[in-house]
Parts: structure tokens; sequence; C-alpha cells
């Protein structure tokens, strides 16, 4: 019997070769670090969060090159970094998350000597509690978390939690945010305990409160809780208060409102994650970021408080005084910051959001 | 080439790579999931740690699955999974009866306009779904011409399932499809020709041959149904969740991967219990391939 024998009969040799080629195309590419470093620089960060011509006028500026990739959430970016950073060099991650990657390890000192520029940073963000001296991160934007509502469509300002978690009048036209920090967080405003709480009694009577109530809310909208206000899905959300302002812009019936129960203040940072493969590109940007006109530049495509002095005095008295952007200042004074409880805190409190979401 | 032994070089050549490819990129994931099931998170000063894990520590996730909060979710997508595979087959039978039935010239763009959906990303037909349904979407507007509504059709259970049973139609039409097309036409006419109605031909004739297309179409709606968490999320209420996303929960809001892989590791004994179904079936099915 004759066997088929191919023409292609590679000598050990080659075979050698086609694994040794193989093995080094699975290799993570990013990883290999050039003794020079390269006029790139990656960038990870939210979506429609940057200024419209930033990253292009940083591009003129330093000729280094900028790849942008989006995350959705702080989650998102924590995951993708926890196993290994895949290649980033900026990343923006909110107070609470910057605390637990600073404890975890997951982001290095930033050389203040080259940003020279953090002198333009408010003096209110120039320390902070979660990041003494501001070692790690320099702040980018600040804002808080409150009702966004149609006003054609309340009989009153919604201006306490009571509409969306404790009451019957809004029935079915309530959307929720997603996450267990906001969803808990409302609630433990709203019966006056703080936004950290991690008393199991306290939370247990915010759980009782949600799981009454959630008969009235038609959706816990992780990020489109301003789509569903806009297209009138919903009449009252609860949401973040730049992406309100978004959808203000085409819709005069749209406002927002922080309620007097106080609410959660957040601040998103800029930090450099350990292994970046650019870090002397990535302290070039974040000075960059913090330029007073490229400063105004992004406050005014993403309409968001920024953190910078210099630049928010180059913004029109239109941004300076929205109410929305810069909640007044007797409301504020309720409004905490969120803390890293700690991984058992938020095992504890992720199971009660799944109790709520499955009862 | 009926032995390997006699082309060695031939049969790791071609043998190597995809075996480093699932070594690399299935088992080895799949084995690290599967320890991580059986481990906790390590605590450092009294601390629980953020990244660290003390490995194979013992049944703590399982045990957790085990709670009624997490057998309620897991029923609930089972049923929910069900209901959206039921009504995959009920759709997805005259579609492909239709398509093996039309003129051969038409069957190519019928087959097309089923699998067309794929080329296009789960997320944006997810999407495209909520413009059409949701209370100001294109489907109230034309029912608002007539004078019918404005319904509130999107963010409840039934938004859920219609979401995947239109999602995984293909899944279900394809299979179906390859068995009624290698239908021997003759026993329809046979069982005809001896007195059987319409009916009877088709219960008795026409479902037990094409069995084995059945089989696998369910098999094939009902896994990616079970752990389906994108559907959910977007098209379902504040009672919306799957256990897929609790799992995604796990592995991202709660930093628990070992509780999410314990988690993932049971929804795949469901799956093997599936599988396991469909060999008994096939064993039943007396020789008939799928």
């Amino acid at each position: 019997m004759t066997t088929f024998r191919p023409r292609f009969r590679p000598n050990r040799r080659s075979v050698l070769q086609g694994a040794g080629a193989l093995f080094a195309g699975l290799t993570l590419l990013p990883r290999f670090s050039l003794a020079a470093e390269e006029k790139k620089l990656n960038f990870y960060n939210w979506d429609t969060y940057i200024g419209e011509n930033t990253l292009a006028e940083f591009t003129d500026a330093t000729g280094i090159e900028v790849k942008m990739d989006l995350y959705a959430d702080n989650d998102e970016l924590f995951a993708k970094l926890k196993g290994g950073n895949p290649g980033y060099d900026v990343i923006v991650p909110t107070n609470d998350y910057l605390e637990r990657m600073i404890k975890a390890d997951m982001v290095i000192p930033l050389d203040h000597s080259r940003i020279p520029n953090m002198s333009n940073i408010d003096t209110l963000f120039q320390d902070a509690q979660f990041d003494p001296g501001r070692k790690y991160s320099i702040p980018y934007m600040w804002g808080t978390v409150g009702i966004g509502f149609r006003k054609s469509a309340v009989s009153a300002t919604p201006d306490s939690w009571k509409v969306l978690l404790d009451s019957d009048e809004y029935a079915g036209a309530i959307s929720m945010l997603g996450d267990q920090q906001n969803v808990l967080g409302a609630g433990l405003k709203y019966l006056g305990y703080s936004l950290n709480s991690t008393n199991a009694d306290e939370l247990r009577k915010v759980e009782d409160l949600l799981i009454a109530q959630k008969k009235n809310i038609k959706v816990f909208a992780p990020d489109n809780g301003q789509d569903l206000l806009a297209s009138g899905e919903v009449k009252l959300c609860q949401e973040w208060n730049g992406d309100i302002k978004q959808v203000m812009a085409e819709d005069e019936d749209l406002d927002f409102i922080v309620p007097k129960e106080g609410s959660l203040v957040w601040q998103d940072t800029l930090a450099v994650p350990k292994g970046a493969p650019h870090p002397e590109n990535a302290m070039a940007f974040l000075n960059f970021i913090l330029d007073a006109k490229e400063g105004a530049g992004i406050a005014s495509t993403i309409q968001y408080a920024t953190t910078n002095k210099a630049a928010k005095e180059l913004m029109p008295a239109e941004y300076q005084n929205n109410p929305v952007i810069f909640p007044p200042a007797d409301v504020l004074i309720k409004c905490e910051p969120n803390l890293y409880l700690g991984e058992e805190a938020i095992k504890q409190r992720d199971e009660i959001l799944t109790r709520i979401r499955a009862s | 080439m009926e032995n390997w032994k006699q082309n060695p070089r031939v049969f790791w050549t071609l043998g190597i790579p995809p075996s480093v490819w699932l070594l690399a990129f299935f088992i080895i994931p799949l084995g690290f999931l599967f320890v991580m099931s059986f481990s906790d998170k390590a605590i450092v000063d009294g601390q629980v740690s953020i990244t660290g894990y003390d490995y194979l520590t013992g049944f703590t996730n399982y045990i957790r699955a085990f709670d009624p909060l997490y057998l309620g979710i897991m029923w609930k997508s089972v049923w929910i999974s069900a209901l959206a595979t039921a009504l995959c087959l009920l759709t997805a039978y005259p579609i492909a009866f239709g398509i093996c039935f039309a003129k051969d010239k038409w069957k190519p763009l019928l087959l097309l306009l089923v699998v067309l959906p794929f080329w296009i990303n789960l997320l944006i037909r997810t999407y495209a779904l909520i413009a059409v349904f949701r209370t100001q979407g294109y489907l109230n507007k034309i029912l608002g011409w007539v004078g019918l509504g404005p319904y509130e059709m999107l963010y409840n259970n039934f938004a859920v399932v219609f979401g995947l049973v239109y999602v995984y139609m293909p899944f279900m039409v394809l299979p179906l499809y390859a068995t009624i097309e290698r239908l021997d036409k003759s026993y329809l006419e046979a069982s005809l020709d001896l007195g059987g109605s319409q009916f009877q031909t088709f219960m008795r004739v026409t479902v037990p041959l094409t069995m084995p297309g059945i089989v696998s179409g369910v098999i094939l709606v009902f896994i990616p149904c079970l752990g389906s968490f994108l559907t959910p999320d977007l098209l379902g209420g504040a009672n919306a969740l799957m256990i897929g996303n609790v799992i995604e929960r796990q592995f991202k809001a709660a930093n628990d991967w070992p509780f999410g892989a314990a988690l993932s590791f049971l929804l795949m004994y469901a799956t093997f219990g599936a599988l396991a179904l469909r060999y008994l079936f096939s064993l039943r099915s007396k020789g008939v391939d799928v």
C-alpha cells in the first residue's frame, strides 16, 4: 500500500524555528520596552472625556502620538489592570478606585519636577485625603451625582431622594444607576447616614427601602440614564451631573439637581499605572493636561467641573456660574466622596445589591 | 496517512500549532479559573488583600453559590433561557422548512438573510432593538398611526426573552435547515399516500426524522442564553438579573474572582448536563447522525 507523502517535509531545525517564531508572536508586544522611549503614549480613558483637540495638540507640541482606548466604568479599568498592565501609560480612575490601586501597588509615583503645571490646580484639590501629597495622581474633573428630571413632567422640583426612593408619584418612570455605591449611597443619604456606611443595620434599612420601592423603578441603567431621560422613557433618573449637562444642551426641558440630603461628590484623577511602557511621555502628558488653555479646552468640550483654577478662569461666566456643574455650597457641604471601604465591605454591599435586584 | 507513526513529522507539524493554541488559550485559562474557584482572597496584615489569593483553600465559594439567593437567580436564568429556546424553535422551524422547500435559486439568498445579522455586533443589534421598541420608538410610532399605544415594551422580562430569541435565532435555523434539507421527501409522500393526514405526517414522520437538528439547535441556543448578561442588562427592567450578570459583577465591581469562578463552573456543569442530554437523544435516534 502506498502512503501519501506530502512534499512539505520540515526538518527538525525548521520546526524549532517555527515554534520559536510562534512563541515570540504570543508574547505581548507592548511589554518590550525600547532603550530610548519611543514617541508614543497609550491613554486609557472614559468615552467622551477629553477635549476635542487636546490629543492632536499634544502630538503637535511634543511629537508624541497618543493612542486612546476607552472603558465604560472603573470596574472595567480595575479588572483590566489587575492581572498586569497590558501597556497603558495614563489612566483616569475615580478617587476611591485610585485609593484601591495605590493600596494594591498598581500605580507609580509621579515625578513632580516634570509637571510644573501642577501649580494651576485649585488649592482645594492640591492635596487629597485618598492620595496624600498628590504623590500618585493629579486631579482631572470633579462632580456630583443627583437627579436629572424633565421639568414638564414633574409636579415640583425633585430636590429630595424621596421622589426616587420612597414615593409612588413617578411609578415606572424612574431609572437608577446600576452600581452598589450609588444605589446604596442614595438610600443611605436619604435615611441620613453616611454614604460610606458599613453598618449592617443601616444597610439593612436601605435594602428594605429599595426592595419596597423596586416596583416603581423602571430600570437600573448603568450608564445610559441620560438617554432614557432624553428619549422620554423615564421622567427622573439618578445620574452623573456631566451626563445630564450634555443632554440638557439639546433639550431645554431637562434639568439636574443635587438632592438636599446630600449625595456623592467624586473626583477623577490622572495616574500612571505600574508597568507603563512610556512613563516619561506620561509625565509630559499630565503636564500638558494641566496647562490652563488645554484645561479650558477640555472643560468646554466635556462640560464637567475642572479642578484646574487657571483653566476655570479662562472659561465663560455661563460655565463658571452654572449650578449643574458647580452645585450650591449649602448642598455641596452635605456631599461625601466614596472611600475605599475594603474588600469585605465591597463583598457585603455587592450581595445586598444582588438581593435587591433579585427580589 | 492511516497511522501517524508512519509520518511523525507531518503529524507533529500539523498537530503542534492547534495543540499549543488549545493549551494556551483554553486549557490553561480554564484550569486557572478552576483552581480559582477553590481559592480565597488572601489575608494580609489582617486585611483582605485586593489582588492576592490563597489557592486551593476549599469549597467556600461553592457553598456560597448554593445560597437560595443565587440558586433562585440560576433557576430564573434557566427558566428564561428555556422560554427563549422554545420560542426560537417554534419560529425557526417554519423558517427552516420554508427555506428547504423554496426554489433552489432563492435558497442562498434566504440563508444569507438568516446569517446576515451575525455580521453585525451583538451590542449594536441590541441597541437597534431598543430604538425599535422604546416608548417613543419606531414600533410605537407605527402603532400610533393606527391609533394604538404607545405601549411600554422595553425593560421587562418579555423584552429580555425577545432579545434572546432575536439574537440566537440563526443558531436554531441553521441546524434545522441542515437536517430538513437531508430529509428524504419520499417518506413524507409515503405517509400521505398511506392515509396519514398532514398533521400526523408532520408529528410522526417529519419531527422524529429532524429530531437531531432540533436537539442541536436547542443546545446551541440554550447554552449561550444561559450565560448571557448583555441582553438582560440592556433590555431588562429592575428585576432583570441573570446569572451571567452576577458573574460579570464578581469579576468587575465586586472584585471577587474566586466566587465568580465558582459560579462560572456551576454554569459549565449545567452545560455539561445539557450535552449529556444531547448524547442520550442521539442514542435514541438510532444512528441518525446530528
